[in-house]
């Protein structure tokens, strides 16, 4: 799979108003990609993610984002996604469609993407207001049981980007540590760009652990700290108290616009952006 | 024993698990007490994050859902689909340990919206696992502060089904789970009614009267025959309590290295 730098990878495989998955379960967000996303100014996407975390608060504030797919939307352990407020409660910097699930629904919804089958099935969705909000989900009976079960539509993004710690040249792509829906993700959408910390000649045999073969990814990047402030396994740890820092940085649009401008917009790409918040640390 | 209202109900949380139980935990309030009970008298107890890690035993508490100490000390990591399937909704899991922004009094959680759906006053993060946690696991473990906003008498959106309208209602239901049996606050408990599934008063702190609880809870609250008296903090609770408060308060703060680009 081609090698690519990842304003080319960005360029050439995200189109504007596209179908967009950043995945990573709190572990490998793909943090770099969706900076350059925003440095390149896509807009109108709809965004999906089970755990918008700050990488959406931050596309979302800046305008790159039309409608969202997920299924908790907060700060971990620290409290709001201040932008992602903004834009529900107040329309800014644009009106944001919601399409909300619970995490067992949004994964099904995955699952039936990568397996290219119209739905997905679910106990789930019982008795709670989630459903008559969402009409991506519905009952079905079962043709077996007359049970009722919910049916969640299918997720194929146009594209799902994904950080992982390494790939071989081929682009076979190596993820250990916490998965969440990645793998899910990846094989639901029509191209798949994966960031990742190492190239190496050739990955060690692996039999069990999540690997996504060269013929399913579209575009591997070397980007080194691409998943920081989140973390990277074995590579750096997250960092929390960065996390506890964007509550103040993210309440205010303002001070929210100038961070933005100051570390993504006017730095070049990722590194320089790294460069940047160790020197103001 | 001097404590806050906080560490009283962490004890008070921990102390209803036990023995070799499979609980899915919450973060926040439902963590601290997991742990707390998992590093005093239940050591067996097999903890379950929603972001796959099973059996995991962190040293420090995380601060979110899918922290790297979660997963480092876990006896094993499955992908998020699966732990949704093929544990919490194939029945493998004893007790579920949830928090709420808002709780009725038949305890329906709300984590959504305050105010209408399409308007509302204050957007909340969401579901995450909670409506299939609270479905599924056996029973439920529910920890909130009290005040009369977040125990009301109608809930602005009902995000996970406590016991719906009450009197049965979540018995003649799909939910194979029972349902929330314990709701621990800031000044006691409440449990459900077992004619009609109402929360009402359980146990009260030490030094709590009814009517500091009635105050606190935005329905009538009616009390159990028998209101149990919790028994304080003991010095012990508190202290590997406060050690691992400790223990993560420094290590959230500390520096971490930014990687190089």
């Amino acid at each position: 799979m081609p090698l690519m730098t990842l304003d080319e990878a960005i360029g050439t495989l995200v189109h504007e108003g596209d179908c967009v998955a950043l995945e990573g379960f709190t572990h490998l967000i793909p943090f770099a990609a969706g900076h350059e996303i925003i440095r390149q100014r896509r807009r109108n996407l709809h965004l999906v993610r089970m755990t918008p975390d700050l990488i959406y608060d931050q596309m979302i504030g800046m305008g790159c984002a039309r409608a969202l797919s997920f299924s908790w939307g907060g700060n971990p352990g620290v409290g709001s996604l201040h932008r992602l407020r903004d834009a529900v409660e107040n329309q800014w910097p644009q009106p944001l469609k919601l399409c909300e699930h619970s995490h067992a629904g949004l994964a099904a919804a995955y699952c039936a993407g990568a397996a290219r089958l119209p739905f997905g099935v679910l106990r789930g969705y019982l008795d709670n207001d989630l459903a008559g909000h969402n009409p991506a989900v519905r009952r079905v009976a079962c043709p077996f049981t007359g049970r009722q079960l919910a049916a969640v539509a299918a997720i194929n993004p146009d594209v799902t980007i994904l950080h992982a710690q390494t790939a071989d040249r081929r682009g076979n792509v190596a993820i250990h540590g916490i998965v969440g829906a990645a793998r899910e993700a990846a094989l639901a959408a029509g191209r798949v760009i994966v960031t990742v910390e190492e190239i190496v000649d050739e990955l060690a045999p692996a039999m069990n652990a999540i690997v996504l073969p060269h013929w399913v990814v579209t575009a591997t990047v070397l980007c080194r700290g691409g998943a920081y402030p989140s973390y990277a396994q074995g590579h750096y740890q997250r960092d929390n108290a960065f996390y506890q820092r964007w509550d103040q940085i993210s309440r205010d649009r303002a001070v929210f616009s100038d961070w933005m401008r100051q570390h993504v917009l006017q730095t070049r790409d990722h590194r320089a952006h790294l460069d940047g918040l160790r020197a103001a640390a | 024993m001097n404590c806050t209202p906080d560490e009283y109900m962490t004890v008070a949380a921990a102390r209803l698990l036990q023995g070799s139980q499979v609980c899915f935990v919450g973060i926040g309030l439902p963590s601290a007490a997991c742990n707390l009970a998992r590093l005093t008298h239940a050591p067996d107890l097999v903890l379950i994050y929603e972001s796959g890690t099973i059996g995991t035993r962190p040293t420090v508490l995380p601060l979110s859902i899918g922290d790297g100490e979660l997963a480092l000390t876990a006896t094993c990591v499955v992908p998020l689909p699966e732990v949704f399937s093929h544990y919490l909704q194939a029945g493998r899991v004893d007790v579920g340990f949830l928090g709420a922004a808002q709780i009725d009094r038949y305890g329906n959680l709300n984590t959504t919206v305050i105010g209408p759906y399409d308007a509302p006053h204050t957007r909340l993060p969401g579901a995450g696992g909670a409506p299939e946690i609270a479905a599924h696991a056996r029973q439920t473990f529910v920890m909130l502060r009290a005040t009369t906003r977040s125990c009301v008498e109608k809930l602005d959106f009902r995000t996970s089904a406590g016991y719906l309208d009450g009197h049965g209602a979540r018995a003649r239901s799909a939910a194979p789970g029972l349902g929330p049996r314990a709701l621990i606050t800031d000044f006691g408990m409440l449990a459900p009614h077992p004619l009609d599934d109402e929360l009402q008063l359980s146990a009260l702190f030490e030094g709590v009267s009814r009517d500091q609880a009635r105050a606190a809870v935005g329905w009538p609250l009616r009390c159990a025959d028998d209101v149990a008296a919790i028994a304080p903090p003991t010095a012990a609770e508190l202290a590997v309590l406060r050690d691992l408060q400790q223990r993560t308060r420094e290590a959230h703060q500390r520096p971490v290295s930014i990687p190089l680009g």
